[in-house]
Order: structure tokens, then C-alpha cells, then sequence
């Protein structure tokens, strides 16, 4: 008997471990032979802990499990949900970036080459600079921060730099509210970014590499930390990468608590050890990076799918998706859902599907009011604009942006007016202070919006004013983007901004 | 004041990182893991070391919310804010949570068992509201939820 238990942060968050050590006394004490694994985690998040036991008969799940529920799991007096994998959540899902996760010992390389891991590595090795970047150029993978930028334009623009020194900075900074999917990957899948850190120093010349990865997540640094260190000891990293002569190696770096880092110039900044404050572009990081030289800076999925397309092929990549959105997205479901995990699908699924089909609405059983895409910098969208399809180019049509693809589900009970103050005092707080529309706009916009809530309807053309300067005027996305979410509030949402009422009466 | 380490003490957690390249994040963090804050002595010391002035190494500990001046409470609870947080009550939460210990945020309680911080997502979006004591998460939290936690932290 095989017994798999998570041991991604939101599984041990919701009593992983107690149910483990419950598992350990049970087995213990029932004299029975079974072998317990630690995976990361399969992404049905409302299920954890869950717990999946094969008897021969393939992974049966049962979640949420308690530590009282033991006795019972171990006799197989507990109703079981299935196969793990026919459970629908799972089942509509294409699992490319994620496929290991969940499903294998994050920490065991011989497990991560059972499963397809190190394939693309191999095949890269064999092939030149050149032909590396044009198979991710014509996989067509785009920045999964947020961006959007191809990735493969940008490892051609570093590619053909000149410098003796070029860096790989993976961008481990996830920040916005209702992402987790980097440290889900990194929890659950470490081998997998650290590969495509590897096959991104073959494609653009460089030997070295950093991920920088924020303190908020200490369990996510304590794995990625163990997973350089073995596979350095297994020649996957170092001199000499997989006897190919080829090297390079890579360190993890602990942010400290600094949301604007995960802008890229931000972070290139608190990378050399200074203050996080936004670079202006250009010059860009692919030829002024870190310590002023070429330097590639990825998001942890883009870096993650990179094995995934060297293994199965740019073409079946690409094969995925909708328009210039190729491949797959792994969505976040978060907030106030019925069933809120990772969902990784091909672009082009409509918002509303992903809403009330697979979160299955809200776990407040409350009708769904608005859904925030993109984390604190995203739009609200309201049910009108439910058919969107999630793609780049579609929500930006739509006056917002899929971002890191995470999604905060909220009910009729959220005040939107107070959601919209939120993201102005949030850039406030985490305003580097570089750019006066964001340092000083994010202050006014606070105090605009409490204009506003006290019943002063001529704030609101300021409020207007104030987030068209912030959009065009700010260095970065973070004064750049704090006008979406508190426009798409105050734009949806009227009702909710009472002197807009007053006025509109 | 605080008592502060000595310069015999400050010197190697420095050292031990002057190999790296950026290495002022990696020295803070180390600093701060073996005295609970980064000492007002280690200042200079750091300046010297990588040949910075006194008034940019301050510029770097204040520039991240990391970093603490003062050491704080035995142990720290760290509320998460952030939107989907929010979407499940927990501004309500964090404000109960709060009064209970007559604390405001970043406060630390009189006996100095607990210090109170806001965190801006702690990527248990899935599982909301989410909180962190001394490093370890904890999700799904409620106002029963927090007095066990802290309870069986001793607090």
C-alpha cells in the first residue's frame, strides 16, 4: 500500500502534517505495511488535506481528511472520491507545466526522470544557441508574470548581446493576491525550474543564474534551496551539465518583503543589494541586467515551461490555446470559491466557465459579485463581462489583464468602493517612490476615494483625472495598473460609489 | 536601547557572505536571523565591508519591511490582508484579532510574548484567510482558529 500527503505550504496550512503523523500512529498501530510519500500538491485545494492511497488499483483520493478520519482511511470504512485523476476539477484540465506536481516526491530526481524530466534538457544539449531560442520562439510562449512579452524575443535579445558575462534571474517575487502558482511549482516541482533555468543559460550563453524568491514564502525557499543542492550532487547543475561540458549553476536569493520587486528592474536592484526602486527602460535588462550586464529575467512558470516544450516539442505546445495566447495558463481560483485551486488549461476558456463551472461559485453559497483577474493590479469584472475569454489580447479588450492569471472570486457582500481605497493605500505602502504619479498619486487617490465616500461628487472626475496621469505618467506597473482595479470598481460598480448615485439622481 | 551585539560578533555573519555578488540582502538576512534585527553597530561595519557609505546601507534596511531596527516580540503573527484574504472576512477578522490583544498593527503585546504584523499574500489564496506564526502558515482560520494557534504557541 502506497499512502501520497501533500507537502505544498496549503496542505500543511490546513492540518497536513497532523494527518500524517495521525497516518504514521494508524499504520503503527494496525501493523500495516504501507509507505507514505510526500508530493507536491495536485492543485484541488478546498480537497486538502487529501489523501490518496493505493491499494493496487490506481491513486483512490479522499480529502478534506482529519486526523479522526484516519482510523477509518486505514480500515477503508471512508467513502472515497475516486481516482484522483477522474475527479472533474482534474480531469478538464491539461496539465503541461504541472504535470509532475502533485503527482511525484518533489525532492526525488530518479522520480522527476521517471516522468518525462531531463528529456528536454538532453535534446537541448544537442542542439546550438541558435536553434534553442527559435524553439521557444516558435512554441510561442509569452511571460507568465503578467507581461506578456515573448519569451522567445527576449532570449534572442540576450542571445546576441555582447558581454562575457550573461545572467538567468528567475523572478520568484509572486506577490499579487490569488496567485500561488510559482510556489506551487516550486513546492511541488523544483527539478522542473531549475531545468529550464538551464536550458535558458544554453540558449542565450549564459552560465549563471539566481531565482529570487520572496521571504513570504519560507517553505517554498527551504525546497528550492534542497533541489540545487541535489542536483548539483547529481551533475545536473555545476562544471560540467550532464557531462556536456557545458556549465552552470544558480543560487536561491530571499527577498525581503518588498511587493515592487517583482517588477524586473525593482528586482534586479534588490538583487545587487539595493533599495528595490524601479530602473527606467530603457536600457533593458536583456543587455543592462544584473551588474549592468545581459541578463534574461523570467517568471518561475515561464522558466518552468520551458522543459515541458523541449520535451514534447514546440509544435504540441503550440498546438494549445487561442490566437497569440499558445499553450496553457494555469489558473488560480482564489477567494471566496466553492472549489478554489490551480486549474491549468489552454487559453481561451471563457471567465465565466472558470467562475461558476469549475470554482463552482462561491463557498458562500452567495451569489458572485465581482472577480478581480491579475492580482491587486487587475480589473474587477462583473458577470456582464463573463463571456471574455481568458487570453491577453481578450482582456485587454476588455480594459483589464489576465496578469499572473490569478482570480479573487467576491460575493454580494464586497464593497467595491472599499476595494478600490484598498489598491490605492496598497501602491501607497508599496510605492518605491522613484515616480511622483505613483509615490504622491496613490496618497491622493486614497484621500479622493474617502472624498468620495463622504458623499462628494465632484471627486470623482478627479478621481478620473488623478488615475489617467498615474496610468500614462508612472515608471512602472504598479502606479501604472492601480487605476485598473480602482477604475473597473468605480466604473462597474457605481452603485456602490455613493455621491455617483447621488449625481447620476 | 536594546543591547546590541559587538563588533566581534557582527564581523563574520558579514564575512561570510562578501563572496557573493550582491551579497547586502543575503548579509541583512543573516544578520537579522542571528540577533532578531539588524544591529545599529552593524551599519558601519557593512559600509566598510563592501564600500558602500553608512547613509546607503541605511537607505537598503529601511527600504524593506523585512527588516527590523528593534527586536520583536518572542514570536510574530503575521495577518494576511491581501484581496482574497478579504473576500472571506479577513479585515474583520484581523480587527477582532487585534482588539482581543489591544494591539494595533506592528504592535507588540507588554509581556512581549507577541508582535502583530499585516503580510500582503501569503499565496494560500485557495485556502483564505490566511495567517503565518513564526514562520509556519496556517489557512482557512477562524476567530476560534487564532486563539488555538496562538494558544498552543504558548501565547
Amino acid at each position: 500500500m502506497k499512502i501520497y500527503v501533500s507537502r505544498d505550504s496549503a496542505a500543511k496550512a490546513v492540518g497536513a502534517e497532523r494527518v500524517v503523523a495521525a497516518l504514521r500512529a494508524g499504520l503503527a498501530e494496525a501493523g500495516i505495511e504501507a509507505e507514505i510519500i510526500r508530493t507536491g500538491s495536485r492543485g484541488m485545494v478546498w480537497l486538502e488535506p487529501l489523501v490518496e492511497i493505493d491499494r493496487g488499483q490506481g491513486r483512490m483520493a479522499y480529502g478534506p481528511v482529519t486526523p479522526a478520519d484516519v482510523a477509518g482511511l486505514l480500515e477503508g470504512s471512508v467513502a472515497s472520491l475516486g481516482l484522483t485523476e477522474e475527479i472533474p476539477f482534474f480531469a478538464r484540465q491539461t496539465r503541461l507545466t504541472f504535470a509532475r506536481c502533485g503527482v511525484t516526491d518533489p525532492l526525488s530526481l530518479s522520480d522527476y526522470e521517471a516522468h518525462g524530466g531531463l528529456v528536454g534538457l538532453r535534446r537541448a544539449l544537442a542542439m546550438s544557441a541558435e536553434e534553442i531560442v527559435a524553439e521557444v520562439t516558435a512554441s510561442g510562449l509569452r511571460g507568465r508574470g503578467g507581461a506578456g512579452f515573448p519569451t522567445g524575443i527576449k532570449w534572442n535579445t540576450v542571445r546576441q548581446a555582447p558581454g562575457p558575462q550573461k545572467y538567468i534571474v528567475c523572478n520568484a517575487d509572486e506577490g499579487d493576491s490569488g496567485t500561488f502558482a510559482d510556489r506551487m511549482i516550486m513546492e511541488g516541482d523544483p527539478f522542473t525550474l531549475i531545468e529550464g533555468m538551464v536550458i535558458a543559460g544554453l540558449g542565450v550563453g549564459a552560465d549563471r543564474g539566481y531565482v529570487y524568491l520572496r521571504s513570504e514564502y519560507p517553505d517554498a525557499i527551504a525546497v528550492m534551496r534542497e533541489a540545487v543542492v541535489l542536483a548539483r550532487g547529481a551533475g545536473l547543475l555545476g562544471a560540467d551539465v550532464l557531462g556536456s561540458g557545458r556549465s552552470f549553476d544558480m543560487e536561491i536569493r530571499s527577498g525581503a518583503g518588498a511587493y515592487v520587486c517583482g517588477e524586473e528592474t525593482s528586482l534586479l536592484n534588490s538583487l545587487e543589494g539595493k533599495r528595490g526602486v524601479v530602473r527606467a527602460k530603457p536600457p533593458l535588462p536583456a543587455l543592462e541586467g544584473f551588474l549592468g550586464r545581459p541578463t534574461v529575467v523570467n517568471n518561475v512558470i515561464s522558466l518552468a515551461t520551458v522543459p515541458v516544450i523541449f520535451e514534447r516539442g514546440a509544435a504540441f505546445y503550440a498546438d494549445f490555446g487561442l490566437g497569440r495566447s499558445k499553450g496553457t495558463i494555469p489558473v488560480q481560483i482564489a477567494g471566496n470559491v466553492a472549489r478554489g485551486g490551480l486549474f491549468e488549461t489552454a487559453f481561451g476558456m471563457p471567465l465565466g466557465e472558470l467562475v461558476d463551472e469549475v470554482a463552482g461559485g462561491t463557498a458562500s453559497g452567495r451569489p458572485v459579485k465581482a472577480v478581480q483577474i491579475g492580482g491587486p493590479l487587475g480589473a474587477y469584472f462583473g458577470r456582464e463581462k463573463f463571456d471574455t475569454p481568458f487570453g491577453y489580447e481578450d482582456f485587454d479588450g476588455q480594459g483589464g489583464l489576465i496578469g499572473h492569471a490569478g482570480m479573487v472570486v467576491f460575493d454580494d457582500s464586497a464593497d467595491m468602493l472599499k476595494m478600490a481605497r484598498f489598491a490605492m493605500e496598497f501602491c501607497a505602502v508599496e510605492s518605491c517612490g522613484k515616480c511622483t504619479p505613483c509615490r504622491i498619486g496613490a496618497v491622493r487617490g486614497v484621500e479622493t476615494i474617502d472624498r468620495i465616500a463622504r458623499g462628494d461628487a465632484a471627486a470623482v472626475e478627479v478621481l478620473t483625472d488623478l488615475c489617467e496621469v498615474m496610468k500614462e505618467g508612472s515608471l512602472c506597473a504598479l502606479g501604472g495598473f492601480t487605476p485598473y482595479p480602482v477604475m473597473s470598481a468605480l466604473r462597474g460598480f457605481p452603485e456602490d460609489f455613493a455621491s455617483v448615485r447621488e449625481a447620476a439622481e | 536601547m536594546h543591547p546590541q551585539p559587538s563588533d566581534q560578533e557582527i564581523r563574520p555573519v558579514i564575512e561570510a557572505h562578501l563572496h557573493l555578488e550582491g551579497p547586502l540582502l543575503p548579509i541583512l538576512h543573516d544578520l537579522q536571523a542571528r540577533f532578531g534585527f539588524i544591529p545599529d553597530a552593524a551599519r558601519g561595519v557593512i559600509a566598510e565591508a563592501l564600500n558602500l557609505s553608512v547613509a546607503e546601507v541605511v537607505g537598503v534596511i529601511s527600504f524593506y519591511h523585512d527588516f527590523r531596527k528593534a527586536p520583536a516580540g518572542q514570536h510574530v503573527l503575521k495577518l494576511c490582508r491581501a484581496e482574497a484574504c478579504q473576500s472571506v472576512g479577513s479585515e474583520g477578522l484581523a480587527q477582532r484579532v487585534l482588539a482581543n490583544l489591544g494591539l494595533e498593527w506592528h504592535g507588540t503585546t507588554a509581556d512581549g510574548k507577541l508582535t502583530v504584523e499585516p503580510v500582503y499574500c501569503l499565496g494560500l489564496c485557495a485556502c483564505a484567510p490566511a495567517l503565518m506564526l513564526d514562520g509556519v502558515v496556517h489557512g482557512r482560520v477562524d476567530d476560534a482558529g487564532v486563539v488555538a494557534i496562538l494558544e498552543e504557541a504558548g501565547v
